[in-house]
């Protein structure tokens, strides 16, 4: 797997300020033009499962920045100390705690939620968009810089999701977080509580997104 | 040992792989099983909410009730709670000498258990004041379409007429078998009989389809596109009255069993 270095050669120069251009960009990227699910196709998976009513993707967002930001964070801190033969594995395990530790503190405070979402937010461990951040960026930059990309990765990840989320609920269930919008009369899509429903609205915002950026498969 | 590549330390040496992956798995199994400790009061409280809020359910309404603390005083006051046998027998202890809970019993778990060995809770709902018995509710766990699915029957002091039931679903497809949580299909339950007039057990059938006419004592209007899970739900409830038949027969010939 190719490795962006955006570090630069140890040359002393002024202190980059807290959020310069490059570092909004870091954040800005995967939020449209590098957006981790409709660009990059990644965690399409947990995009189509969990997005059947909001306040569980609600949920599932949240812990999917948790994850991403942390295991960037911590990747990135002990990126020097990592061998080089079995950093997969350390990615790996580190990921995993995370996520477990998501998993036991919904389970204590939102049992509810934890029903719901159980077997999706362990998946979190599998889901590419985590693995694919520390591999291509926490392994090669300094700690805040891959604590800025996390959080780009991860809300671009939550918003693709919470807005799939809004359409399926609203037309599959006729309620916005559980609140009734549509009158009861208003028949509800059953092709939206549907896997087949998610497809269609992720794909109907990527096809809004690419023909507003340009963006072109090659 | 250590060498520079590609902007940051490599380190090759087999010993250093080595430290650095048991350090690696200590930190993080420490960290894991001492979040486990900490959490383990919070987790089991929200557990044993979370099955009382059920147990009520099948009985009564309890949208009303907000407050967690305001259901667990309502099962404290009105429900009374034992462990039977499968002949209807009461267990204080399990075959290791514990002691048995009925709120604590793992339906699941008991589930993969022959019918002989298993534990069958059984949860008394008395009346306000008076202490008598006004339900007896039965958990029950079974196989859906896709996964497990579970509940709770209740059947009133007569033993024969259905007060209430309670659905979960692990994975029933949203709208169609995962309706079997709505109060909707739920309610269709209520006043049904699981006894005919001959005294012969004869549970209460989900028929296939929805608005069917004319439907007995024993049956209700079923789920329109879900017919495997109401069969599931039929098995379910069927599988486990039997179970539950030699308790209920004990109480009814006014052997005064297990009560207390």
């Amino acid at each position: 797997m190719s490795t962006e270095v955006l570090e630069k050669p140890i040359v002393k120069e002024p202190a980059e300020p807290f959020l310069s251009k490059r570092r909004k960009k870091i954040v800005s990227d995967p939020l449209n033009e590098d957006n981790p699910i409709t660009v990059q196709v990644l965690g399409i998976c947990s995009a189509l499962a969990v997005t059947v009513k909001l306040q569980p993707t609600l949920v599932m967002a949240i812990a999917v920045v948790f994850v991403i930001v942390f295991s960037n964070l911590i990747i990135s801190a002990i990126r020097n100390y990592i061998p080089n033969s079995v950093r997969i594995i350390v990615q790996l395990a580190v990921i995993a705690t995370l996520v477990t530790l998501v998993s036991e503190v919904l389970k204590a405070y939102v049992y509810d939620m934890y029903k719901i979402l159980g077997a999706f937010v362990g998946l979190i461990i599998t889901n590419c968009i985590v693995m694919g951040r520390l591999e291509a960026f926490a392994m090669a930059n300094k700690a805040y810089d891959s604590v800025l990309d996390g959080l780009g990765s991860g809300f671009g990840y939550a918003w693709v999701i919470l807005a799939v989320a809004f359409v399926r609920e609203l037309f599959g269930s006729g309620t916005f977080f559980d609140l009734r919008i549509l009158p009861e009369s208003f028949p509800t899509n059953g092709l939206m509580v549907d896997s087949i429903g998610a497809f269609m609205v992720l794909g109907i915002i990527i096809w809004i997104q690419r023909s507003k950026t340009g963006y072109v498969e090659h | 040992m250590l060498t520079k590549k590609g902007g940051y330390v490599v380190q090759q040496s087999n010993f250093y792989v080595i430290r650095f992956t048991i350090i690696l798995t200590i930190v993080l199994g420490l960290l894991l099983s001492g979040a486990n400790q900490f959490l383990k009061e919070a987790q089991d409280k929200s557990i044993d909410l979370d099955t009382k809020k059920k147990i009520l359910s099948a009985v009564m309404d309890i949208s009303g009730f907000t407050e967690d603390q305001q259901i667990l005083d309502l099962y404290a006051q009105r429900v009374e709670s034992i462990v039977v046998d499968i002949n209807g027998n009461k267990l204080d202890k399990d075959s290791k000498g514990t002691q048995l809970v009925a709120e604590k019993v793992n339906i699941q778990k008991q589930y993969r258990f022959k019918p002989e060995e298993r534990h069958y809770p059984v949860f008394m709902f008395k009346g306000e004041g008076s202490g008598k018995v006004e339900a007896y509710i039965f958990p029950m766990w079974g196989a859906g379409l896709w996964d497990w699915i579970s509940g709770f029957i209740a059947v009133k002091e007569d033993l024969v007429t259905v007060a209430g039931v309670a659905f979960d679903h692990k994975t029933e497809t949203p709208g169609l078998g995962a309706r079997i949580t709505d109060d909707q299909v739920k309610d269709r339950y209520k006043g049904k009989k699981i006894y005919d007039g001959t005294g012969n057990l004869k549970p209460v059938i989900m028929l296939k389809g929805e608005s069917n006419q004319g439907l007995s004592d024993h049956q209700v209007d079923g789920m329109s596109g879900a017919t495997m899970t109401g069969k599931g739900v039929n098995t379910m409830i069927e599988n486990y009255l039997k179970c539950y038949e030699p308790f209920i027969e004990k109480v009814k010939s006014g052997q005064k069993v297990a009560l207390k």
